[in-house]
Parts: structure tokens; sequence; C-alpha cells
């Protein structure tokens, strides 16, 4: 850490230097560990199965996530086919139950949080700090299988006596251990379970994310001189490494309770007729437990998707991301803050209301490090030189659409206002919105961006424009509309929604068309998948660098990086990632391990 | 021509959000209870939340539009600006203050309890409703889960004098006088659930182990239907009950019409056919 302190000096002097002025402006500290050689694969199966190289595991991770978002999919479709037309018959209240419960869970733990930090952690964070791998390959191989041990289990619950666990996916007790819910036997043992090895391999892989970061990375790469991409990623696996304990042991105690008999989350009750033995147990605690992990999570999925959207931005509109330093503290101040709101989850739980005052208070102030991003993104657009490619689309989508959710979240979070909207559609049209697809349309046009970088070949355009707007305007119009079935008063996780005299508009038709929208939503990432399948084979050849950026990983010697990613000798950084359009130099580009000495006569402000 | 594009539909959803906004027939229903004041910080919130929405929609499309690629262009070099990030911050800190003051001051009256308010007991259960309401003494009965059987389907502990007189309706249908604060008093006797009138805009989660409360105070005639509100297994979407809200010489006459549990105690041992049975096992 002693040489980042040295460095940081350096970064944060924000004077305008005149490089041709320094005579050793090139200088760089000397490396303080020696190269050291990385383990070799020796088979097919060392090389692409059981990967000890960051990029394959970060492949296979995306590819496992995105296989398992594919089933979340399916089951929403199924969903909202019962919402909107109750009269086909479709699903048995059971199993529509099952559903919205699987499809929750799949969606936020199982493809999210999976997709982003192992999914993009492990691609990235290497290539980005310039080191050869992470720092314990072989614990991340074992992150990897563990994952997949994780969700062949809960793909297992859909086959036993009674189904997954129909307990939606906040799994409050009593209800989720209760004869009253489906699964509520071996399917809830089975999701707690696959929670716990997936909770487990996380922990693995996120070690290696943190340990990587804080101490792999290339001379002259300070910590202020990261990638945007790589403070979000890291962030978020520091609020995993505190928020996931208190998942596990929450799955831990209604393990117990179901199985044993014990009575943490279990008062004396009477479940369909029978007494039950339990006393005593408090089925709040468990929802505190749940949120102190639910709440970061939220930020988990998001604080990667904020990162990468700021590199996308900044590539593609040729601009210096605006207020780099603001961007990395509301990041870690957007992380922090993150564990003291979890009660706003809670306002009508029936905790003591006195709780309200003070969780209302912190999740509003979260909104202010929140806000100062969304004008950073924009203000980095203001006389930008913007290129309308598919990553760009996909952030300004992104922009639009975390705006609205953001926005609706300053509904919920305040106590008052969350009375008449809590567990209503509202909810539901608000936590899609931010924080499903928001982060999606970031993970799109990260997967748009650094396509070539894994395949060497780039992504069909014209599909991709399909894609980008049937998604955009399509999810836009699935959502927003879902806001005022809230307004009007409709409950979450109802079967079916008559018409109710509270609805002085029916909202069958809304029901309908929101339904109908989800379908051609769902059709259209078939197409995308069709795109990565098809142009990883037959795609145009990309360039080395093909749009212009400055990070390390568009650097390597070969494209795509080779084991080792660097060859023989590391890179060396000389500057941030974003000096782009620098006055004076000739390129509106300047990579992070061009010299100074190579860009004479360019004005930079700050590196 | 493409960014000329992509800058009209963000206007467009700028727009369009707020056509459907004002215009869209989806919207809630009128507020039957004394709590408009929820009302009036969704709608404050709205307009703040609004025009932040359409600001930046259409910043945006000023920007793609203005500011499109061109090869022999160079994008404004400035890393940083203090002075704008300054402002920014604490515009958005006031806003957001804006917002906060008003909800929290209507979350104190929604937590505060007025004096002599009339207690109903709401019993909730896998998947319905039943009421207890107290007898003249004005005073619930205390319970225990434990004492629940065919006898005594709501658990009243019979020591406790104030039970005895305490009225119960074995029914999913609760009747309320206007313009009476009423406190709910929220039982569960298995899992989680929530009483909900979309009209009184109240809602409180029942946990079995607690009693949990809020208050309201009807202010319009009607006949609203409960929802449960948090989810309670696979009959949630039908757990539904019935408020009536009415004169108080109609509400007279149906408090007039409740059995007492002194006398429910006496009639069933009388007949020996229970008329509620809630517990199997027994």
């Amino acid at each position: 850490m002693h040489d980042d302190n040295e460095y940081k000096i350096e970064a944060k002097s924000g004077v305008v230097s005149d490089t041709t002025a320094k005579g050793d402006a090139d200088h760089l500290p000397p490396q303080e560990v020696p190269d050291q050689d990385l383990y070799h694969s020796h088979s097919w199966w060392t090389t692409y199965v059981f990967s000890q190289d960051a990029k394959y595991i970060g492949v296979q991770y995306a590819l496992t996530a995105v296989g398992t978002g594919l089933l979340g999919l399916i089951l929403s479709w199924l969903m909202r086919l019962q919402i909107a037309f109750p009269g086909l018959g479709i699903l048995e209240p059971a199993a529509y139950y099952q559903f919205v419960t699987m499809h929750g869970m799949i969606m936020v733990v199982y493809l999210l949080t999976a997709l982003f930090l192992g999914g993009f952690g492990n691609l990235l964070i290497p290539l980005m700090c310039g080191s050869r791998d992470m720092a314990f390959p072989y614990v991340n191989m074992l992150s990897y299988w563990m994952f997949v041990l994780a969700v062949l289990v809960l793909l297992a619950s859909f086959f036993v006596p009674g189904g997954p666990t129909g307990a939606g996916w906040t799994l409050y007790p009593p209800q989720a251990i209760t004869s009253g819910t489906p699964g509520s036997n071996l399917g809830i043992t089975l999701m707690l379970v696959s929670l716990v090895l997936f909770v487990a391999g996380f922990t693995m892989g996120g070690l290696n994310y943190i340990v990587t970061v804080l101490q792999y990375r290339t001379r002259g790469m300070t910590l202020m001189r990261l990638p945007l991409t790589v403070w979000g990623i890291f962030t978020a696996t520091v609020l995993a490494m505190f928020a996931f304990p208190a998942l596990l042991v929450g799955g831990i105690m209604m393990t117990l309770d179901n199985m044993l008999g014990t009575s943490f989350f279990m008062p004396a009750i009477i479940s369909m007729g029978e007494k039950l033995t339990t006393e005593g147990g408090s089925p709040i605690l468990f929802q505190h437990l749940f949120w102190f992990f639910g709440h970061p999570e939220v930020y988990i999925v998001a604080l990667p998707a904020f990162g990468i959207v700021s590199d996308l931005i900044s590539v593609h509109s040729r601009k210096t991301i605006f207020g780099y330093r603001m961007m990395v503290w509301a990041i870690v101040a957007i992380g922090a803050l993150s564990f003291f709101v979890w009660a706003h989850h809670m306002y009508v739980s029936g905790m003591n209301p006195w709780f309200g005052f003070f969780f209302a208070t912190t999740t509003l102030i979260i909104a202010v490090p929140t806000a100062i991003k969304v004008y950073n993104w924009i203000l980095t657009l203001w006389r930008g030189n913007i290129k309308l490619n598919l990553p760009m689309l996909f952030s300004l989508a992104f922009i639009v659409t975390f705006l609205n959710g953001g926005l609706t979240g300053l509904f919920l979070g305040n106590v008052t206002v969350d009375v008449p909207l809590s567990d209503t559609y509202f909810v539901v049209a608000h936590f899609h919105m931010v924080m499903g697809i928001a982060p999606l349309l970031v993970v799109f046009g990260a997967i748009y961006h650094w396509f070539p970088m894994v395949t060497g070949r780039m992504l069909d355009e014209m599909m991709g424009k399909i894609h980008f707007w049937i998604t955009f305007i399509g999810s836009y119009a699935i959502y927003f509309p879902m806001h005022y079935q809230g307004f009007v008063g409709v409950p979450r996780r109802y079967f079916e929604i008559y018409d109710s005299p509270y609805m002085s508009v029916s909202g069958l038709h809304l029901n309908a068309f929101i339904t109908i929208a989800a379908l051609i939503v769902g059709a259209a990432q078939l197409l995308f998948l069709y795109n990565l399948i098809y142009s990883a084979r037959a795609g145009k050849k990309s360039e080395r660098n093909p749009w212009k950026a400055n990070s390390l990983e568009w650097l390597t010697p070969e494209m795509p990086p080779e084991h080792g990613n660097w060859g023989k000798e590391l890179p060396k950084v000389y500057r941030w990632a974003y000096d782009f359009s620098v006055p004076g130099a000739k390129e509106d580009y300047i990579t992070q391990t061009t010299p100074p000495s190579a860009v004479l006569g360019s004005k930079v402000e700050r590196s | 021509m493409t960014p000329l594009i992509v800058a009209h539909i963000l206007v467009l959803i700028a727009v369009g959000s707020v056509v459907f906004h004002f215009w869209s027939p989806w919207w809630w229903t009128e507020v039957a209870s004394n709590w408009g004041g929820m009302d009036t910080t969704i709608l404050l919130t709205f307009w703040i939340t609004g025009v932040v929405f359409v600001a930046i929609c259409l910043f945006m499309a000023y920007c793609v539009w203005k500011f499109s690629y061109q090869k022999d262009r160079r994008s404004e070099y400035q890393p940083e600006n203090k002075k704008l990030e300054f402002h920014l911050t604490w515009i958005t800190a006031v806003g957001v203050a804006a917002l906060l003051a008003p909800g929290l001051v209507v979350w104190n009256d929604y937590v505060t309890v007025p004096k002599n308010t009339l207690k109903i007991e709401v019993f909730a259960y896998q998947w319905g409703w039943k009421y207890r309401l107290p007898g003249e003494d004005g005073v619930l009965g205390k319970t225990s889960i434990k004492e629940i059987n065919d006898e005594n389907p709501f658990g009243i502990i019979k020591e406790d004098k104030n039970g005895m007189d305490d009225l119960l309706v074995d029914s999913d249908e609760l009747h309320l006088e206007i313009n009476k604060p009423v406190k709910f008093e929220l039982r569960s006797i298995d899992v989680l659930h929530n009483f909900y009138v979309p009209q009184f805009r109240g809602k409180m989660d029942i946990v079995p182990g607690l009693i949990t409360y809020y208050w309201i105070e009807p202010t319009r005639k009607g006949n609203f239907e409960v929802l449960c509100a948090e989810y309670c297994g696979t009959g949630h979407y039908a757990m539904r009950g019935r408020v009536i809200v009415e004169e108080k010489s109609e509400y007279d006459n149906w408090t007039a019409k409740l059995i007492t549990f002194e006398k429910f105690l006496a009639e069933n041992s009388k007949t020996k056919e229970n008329k509620i049975k809630l517990v199997k096992n027994e």
C-alpha cells in the first residue's frame, strides 16, 4: 500500500503539467514482487472445463448465469400469461407461486449477481488491473464449480415431491416452512442449501476479486487510476462479503426450524388447524437478516452496472468521464450507506414504527450520491462526441430506466408514501425498473462492448439494433404502466386479480397489454442469443482496439488475450483510463500505457 | 439521421410518460379515511420527481442530437468542475429534504394513535378474516394462542374479566361507524398477513406472536373490499373480506346483533354443537 500513497499525491495534484518540462516523466516505481509463473493447463479438461484462467472462468460464469436466467425468463412468461389471461387456466395457484419465487431468486442471485461479479469480475479485473490472473486461480475455479453445484441443487428442487418452494423470493417464515405454502418441505430446504452453496462459492470468488484489486495491480496502476468498472465491481464485492453472511445465517436458522423443530423464527402458531410445537421465535428477525443482505444486494447488482456504464459512456462519447473522483466516492458512499437502510423494506412489517423515521432519513440520504452519479453521466455526454453505437444506446437506455426506477425509489423510501404503495404492483414495477431492467441494459451494453475482446469478432449491428429497440421500449412499456396498477391498489403476488370496486377502471386490459409486451421483449432476447452464437462463429473480425479505448484490457499483445494476458512483460501504466480528447494530443485518446514522453505537448489535467 | 431519431425517442418517452400520467384512466380510488395526507405527499413527490425525470430526459435528447459524432470534432476536455458538482449536490439535498419532511410529519400522525380510540381486533388466519370488538367496558380481553379450541375460537383467556363481554364477529364482514377513529389491533394465528383496504390507504403486516396496529378514521360511507397484502401461501389472492362504513344508527343495529363471548360459551355448552370450528386436531 505504500506506493499507493505516493501515487495518490501525484494523482491528486490536478495541476496542468506540460509534460515536455519534466525530464523523468516516464519514471515508474520498480516492481515490488517478481513475476510468478502461472498454472498451465495440459489438457482440454483443464483448459475449458476445470479452468484456472480467470477469463475462461468469467465466460463460464456468464454462460451458466445466462442459462439459468433463461429459465427465469420462461417462468416470467408463464406467470404473466396467468395474470393477464386467467381464463386460459395456464397455472394452478401453487405453481404460480412457485414460479414467482423461482423467477425472483434466479434473476437476483443466480443471474445478476453471478453475471456481474463472477462473469464480468473475472473477465475484467485481472485485465483492467494489468495482472496475469486472479490472486488465487485454484480457489477461483472452485468458486465457479460451487456456483454450478448451487444451480444444480436449485434446479433439482423442481423435481422433488412438493416441487420448488413457493414462499416468494423473500422466503418469509413462518409461511415458507408451513403447510399452506407449496414446497414447504423439500423445496425450501433445497433452496436454502443452494443459497448456502452459492454464498460459499461466492466467498471464494470474492476474496479473489478483493485481493487481486488491492495487491495485483501492475506498476503505475494506482487505485485512483483504475477504471470505474473495477471500482464498481470491487465495492460490490466488499458489500457482498458483509451482506451474504446475514443471508447465510438466516438460511441456516430457517433450515433448523424446518428440519429440527427449533424456534428461531417460529412463534406458537396454529397452521391449517394444527397446533405446532414451536414457541417464542420472531418472524421479524428473519426479515431483518434477509434485508440486511437484501438491500446491499441491490447495490451488489447496481454498483458494477454503475461502473461499467461510466466506462461505456466515456469511451463512446470520446470524453473524459466527468468528475471521476466524485464518481469513486459516490460508489464508496453508496456502498457504505447501503448497510444502514435495510429496514425501508419493512416499514409496514410490524417492527417498531419509530424505526420508520430513521430508515426513511437514511434512505433519502442515499439518493444524493446516487443523483450525483446520474448528473455525472449526463454531464459526460455534454459537449462530447457521441457515437450512437450499441454500447452507447444501451447506456442511454440505462440512464432513462435507472432514473425512472431511482425516482420511484424516492416514493417507496419515504415512509408515509410507502404505506399505501408497499406490497402493490408499484413495488414490483419499481424494483424491476431499477435493479432488473437497468442493470440488464448495462449487461447488454457491456456484452456488445467487450464481445470483440473475448471472441475477436464483432456482434452483428443490425440484429443488435433490433434487440436494443425492442428491449428498451418494450421493457419501459411493461414497467411504466405497472406503477399505476400499484396506485390503483392492486396487491402483488396475486394469482388472480379480479375486478374489485377499488379499481375504477378494469385492470385486466392493462395486464393483457403488459403481458404481450413482456412476451415480445422476451422473444427479442432469443434474437440476442442467436446473435451471440452467430457472431462468435461468423461475425466480422474485430480490430485490435475497435472502440479506441484507453484501458488495459484492449492493450494485450494478443487479441483475444492469451493465458497470462501480457506475454513476457507486464504492462506499465502512466495515466488513468479517461484521457479522451486531450488538448494538444494527436489522437482523441491516449491509452493507459502511453508514457508522457510519447505524447509531448498534450495538456493532461490529471492522470 | 440516427441521432435525430434517438433524440426524438428520448423526448417521446418523457412526453409519453407525462401524457400517460395525466390521461390514463388508472388512478387511485377516492380516499375514504383521514389519510388524505398520504395522497398529498405522493402528489408532491410526483411533481418533484416528474420535473427531474423530464428535465434529464430532455437534456439527454439535446446532447444526443447536438453532440453526435463528427470525425473532425473533439469533445470538450473537462475532467472536473468542482463548483458545478457542489451546487448540484446541495440542490439535490434540498429537494430530498423537501420530500422527506412532509412524509415524516404524516408518518408521525400514522404511528400516534389518538386517545380513546375504539379498538377492534382483526383476526387473520389462512385464509380469512374475523373480528372482535370490545364490549361495554371498551377493553378487549387478553388472548393466547394456546387457548384456541372449538369452544374458544378466539383464544380469549377466560380468567380475564375484560374478555367476557367482547363481541365476536365470525364473518369476514366488519362494520365501522363513519367519522369515528378506530385502532385495528392486528393478530394472526399462523403466518404473516396484512389488513389492507385500498380506500383507507393504511396498511400493516400482521405477525404471529405480536399484536401490530394502525389507526384510521373512516370518512366516507361505503362497502369496501379487504385485501390481504402480505403473501401468506397458496390462498393469499383469495383472502378477501369486507368493511362497511355506515351511520351510527346502522352501526348500532349491527353491534346489537353480535354475540358476546360469555353468551357464546353458554350456548356452546348447551348445544354441544359448535358454530365455529377452527382447530382440527383437538
